[in-house]
């Protein structure tokens, strides 16, 4: 009992950072139907420049929580820059390529970005400072520490703040009347140009919280930590039906918890046979086995066509 | 001259040409570049494997390489020491073909209905899958040797004496490698024209309307996946007897993406198109990796980019800047070109 209270409550961590992650990815995919593959290195590079500011500021007298603030206030601004830029340089110009094209500079983004932060940041991993609180607390006879609550209460403020923005704000109808039909919203008066390139900010400053709560929790970095992180993220939005906002965080939660529960009882379900270093396969099997059952995800209303 | 004859005549040209090359490579540069030609070849193989795939049926494969691996690793097996089991190459060639080809209809029959996107990352996240196995099925039993790989497979070649004239094993290994590639091209070649290839060209164009048609879609689309892999899994044996050593290293989601450019930047679907990919992205970084170092050097007095990232960096940005101003490839195959300038 224990250890599946204490899963739950590393599933529910962990998912609430792919939760932050995936709505990247569905936000981008509503509006231009396209999967924006750099997405994960945002996260990376968000984490990195978060830990280049904690550095720098470390040996100020601010307070630990007021240097992570302003740590996650640069690496926002950073990566809002970046991923207009990446909206600009290679999805712009591609809006009207066959669908292979723009997956394909995706990569090409990808992997310059994850080269620039190596000649930035070197090869090695880097460890995050702990700026919160370590304490830790007694829940049913499994440990929460205060770095996982903030974790889940940042990653939930800031969701219902999308959530509110989309449903309620007048830039969230521009940016649902875009996604609906791009020409008729063009018709009734919306910059599809402006709606689109805000999409990408708004992601990519939840990218930029998603990386320095990611490198709270594991306390590293790492040039190459996008990669895997960004692929789960993406399964997490597939998983809760892409483009659909509500479905991202509970896709990303979902597949935290999968994740965590796996890790925890693969080995005693195989009677020891495979590891807990196979945890990196759930989030393959969950996506194949949506993809194959249910394409349209779990909150998804319309099955697409050209998936 | 008749054109019959005016053919034969070019054919043999480049055959004495392919015959004469390593000797002119490896008297003026060393035997360095007849390994660099050797992977070459063996790219060539791979990329017009994925050429089935993505380039006539379409189908956006990023998890190529996880067939080259089962290639690979299924020489490893049957021909080190690791199990003590050394089979023949002739008898492990066909079995490696037809296991990754079974792989193929296994990564492919879940992803039937899929299409773009989404069918790229199932098929990235197979290629993790094999590579995460491959890492770790050394316990409870060891098959893969883990992380460690596999060293001391059987060389495919030992160097011979021909009259005295001691012929380096690297140059075997060349013509070996090229009769295979030839043997992949003329299949290729003959699948582009046939019944079948022109069914992936329709279900590369209209799903629908190819089905309307009469084409057992399910089929087709498999018999791509199976057919692709297995020319991967030819390859990952070879590679195997050529290095004498693999590991899961080698099969990470940076070389499938390598095998798709040289797919994309040659011109997919096009075959003199994909091998010219092939062979302008295995010999540039390999160019470059010599003369980025000491260029630095002679120019700032001190490397600021180590040429390893530098190659990479260099990659990602002309993966951009081909796809913006060149998206049908350096070689389009003329029914590709027509639709992509229609379409831009």
């Amino acid at each position: 009992m224990e250890t599946f209270i204490q899963q739950l409550i590393n599933g529910l961590t962990l998912g609430s950072i792919y939760a932050l992650v995936a709505l990247g990815y569905t936000m981008v995919y509503g509006i231009l139907g396209l999967i924006n593959f750099a997405h994960g290195e945002v996260v990376m590079i968000g984490a990195l420049v978060a830990l280049a500011v904690y550095k720098a500021l470390a040996a100020t007298l601010l307070p630990p929580p007021l240097i992570l603030l302003i740590g996650f206030a640069v690496a926002a601004l950073v990566c809002t820059a970046l991923g207009w830029t990446i909206e600009r340089i290679a999805y712009r110009p591609l809006r009207n390529a066959p669908r292979l094209a723009p997956l394909i500079t995706a990569i090409g983004v990808s992997i310059v970005l994850q080269q620039l932060a190596m000649l930035f940041w070197g090869r090695s991993y880097h460890s995050v400072p702990a700026l919160l609180p370590a304490e830790s607390h007694d829940i049913l006879g499994a440990r929460i520490s205060d770095v996982q609550i903030i974790i889940m209460l940042a990653a939930a403020l800031s969701m219902t703040g999308l959530i509110v923005l989309v449903q309620r704000s007048k830039l969230g109808r521009a940016m649902r009347a875009t996604a609906e039909k791009p020409e008729v919203a063009a018709l009734m008066g919306v910059d599809a140009n402006k709606i689109i390139a805000l999409t990408f900010i708004i992601g990519s400053a939840l990218a930029a919280l998603a990386g320095v709560l990611v490198s709270a929790n594991y306390g590293i970095a790492h040039y190459q930590m996008g990669f895997l992180l960004g692929l789960k993220a993406f399964t997490a939005a597939v998983l809760g039906g892409i483009g659909n906002i509500g479905g991202a965080v509970l896709g990303g939660i979902l597949l935290g918890i999968i994740e965590a529960m796996g890790a925890g009882y693969i080995g005693d379900l195989t009677g020891g046979v495979l590891g807990s270093h196979y945890q990196d396969i759930f989030c393959f099997m969950v996506l194949i086995a949506v993809l194959v059952f249910r394409p349209s995800g779990l909150m998804g209303e319309k099955v697409s066509e050209r998936a | 001259m008749q054109e019959h004859q005016k053919k034969i005549a070019g054919l043999a040209l480049i055959g004495i040409a392919l015959a004469a090359l390593p000797f002119v490579i490896g008297m003026s540069f060393g035997n360095a570049w007849i390994r660099m030609l050797d992977f070459a070849l063996l790219y060539i193989m791979l990329a017009l494997g994925l050429n089935i795939v993505v380039g006539f049926a379409g189908l956006l494969d990023l998890g190529y390489i996880a067939f080259y691996a089962v290639g690979a690793y299924i020489y490893a097996l049957l021909a080190s020491p690791h199990f003590g089991i050394h089979w023949p190459l002739w008898a492990i060639l066909p079995l490696g073909a037809v296991v990754a080809g079974l792989f193929g209809v296994l990564l492919g029959a879940p992803t039937l209905r899929l299409r773009g996107d989404y069918l790229a990352i199932v098929t990235l996240g197979f290629g993790e899958i094999i590579r995460i196995f491959l890492n770790n099925l050394n316990a409870p039993v060891n098959i893969t040797n883990g992380p460690k790989g596999i060293a001391g497979i059987d060389p495919l070649a030992k160097s011979i004496d021909i009259f005295g004239y001691q012929l380096h094993s690297l140059y075997l290994v060349y013509y070996l490698f090229v009769a295979l590639a030839i043997l992949i091209v003329i299949v290729t070649m003959r699948l582009e024209n046939s019944r079948l290839g022109r069914a992936w060209v329709a279900i590369r164009e209209d799903e629908i309307a190819a089905k309307a048609c009469g084409i057992n879609t399910r089929n087709v689309k498999l018999l791509a996946f199976a057919l692709g892999a297995s020319f991967g899994g030819v390859a990952g044996g070879l590679f195997s007897g050529f290095q004498q050593f693999v590991s899961p290293e080698s099969f990470g989601l940076f070389e499938s993406i390598m095998v798709l450019c040289m797919v994309v930047l040659g011109g997919m679907g096009n075959i003199p198109g994909v091998i010219l990919g092939a062979v302008v992205l295995t010999v540039l970084p390999e160019l470059f990796r010599h003369w980025a170092g000491p260029m630095q050097m002679a120019l700032f007095g001190q490397t600021y980019i180590d040429p390893e990232s530098m190659r990479l960096l260099l990659f990602g940005i002309a993966l951009i800047l081909v796809m913006r101003f060149r998206p049908m490839g350096l070689l389009p195959s003329a029914r590709r070109k027509a639709e992509l300038v229609e379409h831009a």
